[in-house]
């Protein structure tokens, strides 16, 4: 017999009597100001967050932090100069040298202050992890209450990956003192356009 | 690497010489716990998500077999070659024979306790594959040559002059430097070659859905999407019990595993792997390593329903004080009191004594296992089989006799009350190890037993 075989062998034999699923309608979170509520838990969470009417918004206040001679890349064809639009060809450690990528989510979640980006809205799947400094734009519309409804709009989803992210890169293994950008980025940025 | 030569308790006892440090130690995890109680408080269907949560781990013990298969078969529509391994021996030449294959000397990887339990990186390096741990607090472990001490914080049990003296003796920082900060950042730069250097990737699981064929990784370093998105070759080691039914349960769960873990909404990174990138090659390996075992024993199944949040070893006075290395498995705490004797009943008797059954753990564990209970359980059966200690053995036996003849019982107690109160060194000596790092209390009076009688009529009425 196969070690397949055997385990699923052992499996059947051993597993216990049936149980049936739960049911999960009752898990409804609250539709009640979703900007407010997302913004609070993401700037807890060490994220920022900014409200603006339109990308040329972005682009400007992106600007005013970020050094335009270091490498900064988009997804997004309407941010303008001096973004850069990431190849989807390119070999991914080619991103190493990335300062800032801004890039689009499907949907956030104001509970717990995480963006949904299936991985055609990163460019590459390496891209929001590789960048020294993240910036996403969520449209106010899409937040939604908790995992669940997010869960729910995904459905089986098209993609190879997809993630959520929900602020900077972390850790606090040295004494429980909590350090931003552990190998991902160090800072965060969301932009609600509404 | 395990130390199976002392047991928890003196393992527990060496952890107990530096008073200051276990006192950190101490506040540091109980800090943590309060910090899952504000983030519970927070969700008001927060009990409902728990019962649900352990409700669809039943139903995912119950059909197992048939979720495996789904899992399997959309797994490989997906374009990930399924590998099946009975055992840690198997385990470690699977990933060694694909490495193999492609000439990989180096890999990289993100948090895994399995591949910890199967002795990977052990198995690697002697046959000159070199292995980088990348998470922080396990590449602190791997530096210092030890064990993860926690699931969720390999290194909780080391002070931070500890790891820059580690830093400075094995990466050449500056003698003395400690500041969190700068050592988190010479990390980074450091790990950062290897992550752009190294061809392969291997990364734990958390949730693996047979709905869909995808598994989620869940970090908040970003370390497992670093390796799995620069690798040629991406591989995943799972526990066969980490499977759920269907995508929309990862609500449920995702909800509860970073509030309980560290008290945060949701871990930083929460990954949803399902195909590879064009060019590369996926391969994720079931592991069994004894689950089929436990799935069979009906008192401890339910230990199978774990999400490694690492709550119930947050809030365990036992594990607080003696540190993670004193349980001498690669899972420590509660749940690791529990699960480890289904490997090894020998090896691992003294754990479930290493308790004080006060059952914090199981009110905290997020799917509701009765920990508890199941330590209690454990206790019965190393007795049974032989294998508990001498001195647990005539404590058990004594206590048997006494609470099976209320006779003796009262006589007993008497006769300890007045041992208490008359020759407290009597009890507070050397050869009763319970009294160690314990402050007896003073005996009362009179049994409740003597109180009722006095204060009871014949009949049972109340005297007035
Ligand atoms: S037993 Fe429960 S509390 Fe302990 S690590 Fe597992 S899920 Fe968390």
């Amino acid at each position: 017999m196969s070690t397949r075989e055997s385990i699923l062998a052992a499996v059947l034999k051993n597993q216990p009597p049936a149980s049936p699923l739960p049911d999960l309608s009752f898990l409804k979170g609250n539709r009640q100001n979703l900007v407010s509520t997302y913004q609070a838990v993401f700037t807890s969470i060490g994220g920022n967050v900014f409200v603006v009417d339109d990308l040329a918004a972005v682009n400007a206040r992106l600007l005013e932090n970020f050094d335009p001679t270091k490498r900064l890349v988009t997804t997004l064809p309407d941010l303008g100069e001096p973004f850069e639009v990431l190849s989807k060809m390119a070999n991914p450690r080619t991103f190493n040298d990335v300062e800032l990528a801004v890039i689009e989510a499907q949907l956030a979640v104001a509970e717990n202050g995480a963006v949904w980006l299936p991985e055609h809205r990163m460019g590459q799947r390496i891209i929001p992890y590789i960048c020294q400094h993240l910036a996403v734009v969520v449209r106010a519309e899409t937040i939604v209450p908790t995992l669940h409804e997010a869960y729910a709009q995904i459905g089986p989803g098209d993609y190879g990956f997809g993630a959520f992210i929900g602020g900077p890169s972390k850790t606090a293994d040295i004494e429980q003192a909590l350090v931003m950008g552990a190998h991902g980025p160090i800072t965060m940025t969301v932009f609600i356009l509404q | 690497m395990e130390k199976a030569t002392k047991d928890h308790a003196a393992l527990a006892e060496a952890f107990n010489r530096d008073e200051e440090h276990v006192n950190w130690h101490d506040g540091a995890l109980w800090w943590i716990r309060q910090k899952r109680d504000i983030a519970a408080k927070n969700i008001p269907e927060w009990e409902q998500l728990r019962e649900t949560a352990s409700r669809i781990k039943s139903n995912v013990l119950a059909n197992l077999h048939d979720y495996l298969l789904e899992f399997e078969a959309n797994l490989t529509k997906n374009g990930v070659t399924v590998h099946w391994a009975a055992d840690a021996e198997e385990h470690n030449r699977i990933v060694y024979s694909i490495l193999k294959a492609k000439e990989i000397t180096q890999m990289i990887k993100s948090k895994s306790m399995l591949t910890e339990e199967c002795h990977l990186n052990e198995y690697l390096i002697e046959r000159g594959i070199d292995v980088i741990n990348s998470d922080l607090g396990e590449y602190i472990q791997q530096l210092d040559n030890e064990p993860p001490s926690h699931i969720v914080l390999p290194c909780i049990h080391k002070r931070k002059e500890e790891i820059g003296e580690i830093f400075h003796e094995h990466l050449g920082t500056e003698k003395g430097v400690s500041d969190p900060t700068t050592l988190t950042r010479f990390a980074r730069w450091h790990l950062r070659d290897a992550f752009i250097s190294r061809r392969a990737a291997l990364t734990g699981v958390n949730f693996a859905v047979a709905e869909t064929g995808e598994y989620v990784v869940c970090t908040n370093e970003g370390n497992a999407d670093m390796g799995a998105h620069l690798s040629d070759i991406q591989i995943a080691s799972m526990g066969i019990e980490k499977i759920i039914p269907k995508k929309e349960h990862l609500g449920v769960f995702l909800r509860l595993l970073a509030r309980s873990a560290t008290g945060q909404p949701i871990t930083i990174y929460s990954s949803h792997f399902k195909k590879p990138r064009p060019g590369q090659e996926m391969h994720l390996v079931l592991v069994d390593l004894g689950r089929s075992r436990q799935l069979g024993r009906p008192d401890f199944r339910d230990s199978l329903k774990c999400i490694k949040c690492g709550a119930c070893m947050n809030t365990c006075p036992v594990y607080r004080k003696s540190g993670g290395l004193s349980y001498h498995n690669t899972i420590s705490g509660p749940i690791g009191a529990i699960l480890a004797p289904n490997l090894d009943m020998k090896r691992h008797a003294d754990l479930p004594f290493a308790s004080t059954l006060c059952g914090s753990c199981s009110n905290v564990c997020p799917v509701k296992i009765n920990i508890h209970d199941q330590l209690y359980q454990w206790r019965q059966v190393i007795v049974q089989e032989g294998y508990a200690a001498n001195t647990k053995v005539l404590g058990m036996k004594a206590m048997a006799w006494t609470l099976s003849s209320p006779g003796s019982y009262s006589t007993i107690g008497r006769a300890g009350r007045w041992v208490l109160n008359n020759i407290p060194f009597a009890v507070n000596n050397k050869f009763n190890p319970w009294y160690k790092q314990r402050e007896m209390p003073d005996g009362p009076k009179e049994s409740f037993g003597e109180w009722y009688a006095k204060n009871q009529g014949d009949n049972g009425s109340e005297k007035v």
